[in-house]
């Protein structure tokens, strides 16, 4: 295999050049090639938890978002093997949660409704859990929906890492783990969240949603009903 | 500031000051805070968070991820079944109901005068002397009827548990063959002489020459593990010794460390001299609690010996110390990086790896982890020579293998072989009869049938970290493989999607096989399961959560066709099933009360 310079890997025949310490994901992003992805945020150091990014590297499936580039690695991605995959975890993360899209304020700017139409989901296939997951629309102008957590804790990242606040934590193991904020009475409203901090923008799906905004850009403008998500993975969300 | 009016702050104070306000022992703060207190009180958590500067939703991240671990109040006697097949097999669910109607309680639910509560927990290591259970996390086991009988009478009279009779604590090592390890007389100190005369860089070479592997289930050469810790540079290293021994069927851990602990620190002190380490810990999984008192009073001989602490046998640059950490009921915690996370005071959830822990592993730093057995195996190289250990065995597995024994058989306990011993020979000495099955190296390892029993125990043929339950003709192979799916759905630490969901899912199905609601659709979908799980989930319990299942179809399938009332597929909704609650509420069972299609299936 021919050392180039820079180092390089390829990502379905497309030749990936890639910094020092770059994971796939990483590189592939710059270059403006999209893996599926959830927990994943450029912005934040990779998790690895969703599994979404998963690929085959030198023939081994690995989450790309973790695994580190390496010159002359060849990585397939778009292929039907890896993508049946990906839509077996959405269809999880569906029945896992309570997601009923035609009335969510964030349907059209979330990430796994977007990404589940970019994988052709065309039914959940597993059956519902139906989870017991009260609201908590206690903060003046915050509202909490955890039914639609899927447990990415980049809100848990951005909190603790950009706001240096900690609101937000996982508790709980296995299919209990939940999300938890950092108050004694368990309500948003009392912890030190506000609207500026990180963490209330960085939801990949509906579960922080600022109040009184609800629907101020119709169905059918949102981000992901102009292009797909693997156009714009990571839009500026209008009014959020 | 530390609120000086918190009513906790008297039981918490000491139990900080002991851990050094250290926030990296939360888990263990939190443990202790527990046992002066019964629960985790909300009130106490205030008073951590403050003393220790940590935010209190990470306190109760940890406390919530820790089965043993309540933030709300628990019976004044909380007792937990140990829910492994070999249990059920004894008949302990019978007994467990037979404990509730007894004390009026329900399963899951604390009484309503708060002094009882009863549960099942997963496989507490006692295997071969079950049923077994733990009473305010203290083991009780050869469980009887007369003996549920004279536990609820305790019960009721309130006789705190330090008074019950001591009989029923007495915890049997059921050594039955003994080799190399088991038999050895070990004498304190000699295999530390024998390194110090030897040196360290010639020490690691006979662990090498050894050959010796991993006796935790992954099987990595000791040697190579220890030098790439040794060659790894950090502020500090240290010495892990994994006692987490949660897989299902395996408590050979467990009687090395009540009979054989001093070879077990002594191997870990070798390690320490080799790689540099001046501190190491050993992680006592929580089930072992009643350990604890024994286990501190053997490491506190070894420092009167000079065999621990400062200028270890005269060495003035040889320093090292070791210290207990308790686990909560979480079985993940014995994957390696899980383990290292729970040592620092969080949740149990694995590492990305790479980096490995032999570069990054307690506080980022270079650590070793190592088996019990492991540890223990090192002693008798460092005393022998690497020639003499490799020469036992064969050639790709060295030394011996002790097997944990259980289920169907006369003579359950350990068994200690050289590697290379075929299955049927261990059936033959354990006294086992009509054997359908054996599944070993636990939930996650692998189930043999009969056409089986000629293969040996060696890494490269059936790997072990120990396990080895026996199943006869009587049993219900499906069954076995249910049980250990629903301990897999309990035990997935919920990081990443796959396992968290998928062993729930998986729960779910075999749960609808078992009320005769499945198809050969449902086979299909179990395959499809188990190959996303091996591919995608994040560590080994991930991977593995799919095998009892797929042997056991593969190997027993006549188990699963029985229960194939369908030929297809219908939904694991069930609408008479769903209004047994309105039947509940309003006391009916009438046929009015119940839907048509259940009267033709009955
Ligand atoms: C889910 C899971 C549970 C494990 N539990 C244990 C355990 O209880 N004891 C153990 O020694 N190793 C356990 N291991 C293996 C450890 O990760 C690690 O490989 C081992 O402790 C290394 O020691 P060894 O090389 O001496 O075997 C477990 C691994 C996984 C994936
Ligand atoms: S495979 Fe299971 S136990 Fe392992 S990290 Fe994933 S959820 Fe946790």
């Amino acid at each position: 295999m021919s050392k180039a310079n820079p180092p390089s890997f390829t990502l379905d025949g497309k030749t990936i050049p890639f910094g020092e310490g770059q994971t796939i994901i990483q590189a592939a992003m710059d270059a403006g090639v999209y893996i599926p992805h959830l927990c994943f945020n450029p912005e934040f150091k990779p998790h690895g938890s969703c599994k979404l990014c998963t690929v085959k590297a030198d023939g081994r499936q690995t989450a790309s978002c973790t695994q580190q580039a390496k010159d002359g690695m060849v990585v397939e991605s778009d292929i039907k093997e890896i993508n049946d995959e990906r839509r077996a975890l959405l269809q999880m993360l569906f029945v896992e949660g309570n997601h009923f899209c035609p009335s969510c304020e964030k349907s059209g700017n979330c990430q796994l409704q977007a990404t589940a139409y970019e994988l052709d989901m065309m039914s959940p296939h597993f059956d519902h859990f139906f989870p017991d997951r009260p609201l908590d629309a206690s903060h003046p102008d915050y509202l909490l929906d955890f039914n639609r957590c899927i447990l990415c804790s980049l809100c848990v990242r951005a909190s603790r890492d950009v706001d240096g606040k900690n609101v937000f934590a996982l508790s709980g193991r296995g299919i209990k783990s939940h999300l938890i904020v950092n108050a004694k009475s368990g309500h948003l409203a009392d912890t030190d969240f506000s609207g500026d901090d990180k963490a209330a923008h960085v939801c990949p799906v509906g579960v922080i949603l600022k109040k009184r905004v609800g629907f101020a850009t119709p169905i059918g403008q949102r981000s992901f009903d102009e292009q797909p998500i693997s156009a714009t993975p990571h839009p500026v969300v209008k009014g959020a | 500031m530390v609120n000086q009016t918190n009513p906790h702050a008297a039981y918490l104070d000491p139990i900080l000051a002991r851990h050094r306000h250290n926030p990296a022992d939360l888990l263990q703060i939190l443990i202790a805070a527990q046992e002066a207190h019964g629960h985790i009180h909300t009130d106490a958590i205030d008073h951590l968070s403050a003393a220790l500067d940590l935010p209190r939703a990470k306190i109760e991240g940890v406390a919530g991820f820790y089965s043993f671990l309540h933030l709300k109040p628990q019976g004044q006697y909380r007792v937990l079944f140990s829910d492994n097949i070999t249990d059920r097999m004894l008949g302990n669910m019978e007994l467990m109901n037979s404990l509730c109607s007894q004390l009026w309680v329900e399963a899951g639910k604390v009484s309503e005068d708060g002094l009882v509560s009863i549960n099942t927990t997963s496989c507490t290591g006692m295997c071969d002397q079950g049923p077994a259970l733990l009473v305010n996390n203290i083991a009780i086991n050869r469980l009887t009827q007369e003996r549920i009988n004279a536990i609820a009478e305790l019960i009721r009279e309130r006789v705190p548990v330090s008074a019950w009779p001591a009989e029923f604590f007495a915890i049997e090592d059921n050594i039955r063959r003994r080799d190399i390890l088991l038999d050895g007389h070990f004498q304190s100190g000699s295999a530390l002489a024998a390194l110090l005369q030897r040196g360290s860089d010639a020490t690691l070479n006979e662990i090498k020459a050894s050959k010796l592997r991993g006796r935790g289930g992954a099987g990595f050469s000791t040697g190579m593990k220890w030098e790439f810790c040794r060659n790894a540079t950090g502020d500090a290293h240290y010495v892990v010794c994994n006692a987490d021994e949660g897989e299902p069927g395996t408590f050979k851990d467990r009687v090395l460390l009540n009979g054989y602990a001093d070879r077990v620190f002594e191997g870990m002190t070798l390690c320490a001299r080799i790689i540099g380490a001046k501190q190491g810990f050993l992680y006592l999984r929580g089930e072992y609690r009643y350990l604890l008192e024994h286990l501190k009073a053997v490491l506190q001989h070894r420092r009167q010996q000079n065999l621990l602490g400062k200028g270890i046998l005269g060495q003035a640059d040889f320093d090292f110390d070791i210290e207990i950490h308790l686990g909560a009921g979480a079985y993940v915690c014995g994957e390696e990086s899980a383990l290292i996370e729970s040592l620092e005071g969080k949740r149990g959830t694995p590492r990305n790896r790479p980096p490995f822990p032999v570069t990054h592993g307690y506080l980022n730093q270079p650590t070793v982890v190592n088996n019990v057995e492991t540890f223990a195996a090192t002693t008798l190289i460092a005393e022998n020579g690497g020639a003499w250990y490799a020469g036992i065995g064969t050639e790709t597995s060295s030394g011996t293998k002790i097997l944990s024994v259980s289920g169907d058989c006369e003579r359950p306990g350990l068994y200690e072989y050289p590697f290379g011993v075929t299955i049927a020979q261990v059936l033959a000495d354990c006294g086992a009869h009509n054997t359908q099955a054996v599944q070993v190296s636990g939930a996650s390892g692998v189930c043999l049938a009969p056409n089986e029993f000629q293969r040996r125990i060696a890494f490269d043929d059936i790997p072990t970290a120990g396990a080895f339950m026996v199943f006869d003709k009587t049993r219900d192979m499906f069954e076995v493989a249910r049980n250990f799916i629903h301990f897999f759905a309990h035990e997935s630490c919920g990081f990443c999607t796959p396992c968290r969901v998928g062993t729930s899912l998986l729960c779910n199905m075999m749960d609808k096989l078992a009320g005769g609601h499945g198809s050969p659709y449902d086979f299909a979908e179990i395959e499809k399961l188990n190959v996303l799980l091996q591919s995608t989930s994040h560590c080994g319990l991930g991977h593995s959560a799919c095998n009892p299942v797929l042997d056991t179809i593969a190997k027993f399938r006549p188990a699963y066709d029985k229960r194939l009332a369908q030929k297809d597929f219908i939904p694991a909704f069930d609408l008479d099933r769903a209004l047994s609650q309105a039947r509940q509420m309003t006391g009916r069972d009438d046929t009015g009360a119940h839907l048509e299609r259940n009267h033709e299936q009955s």
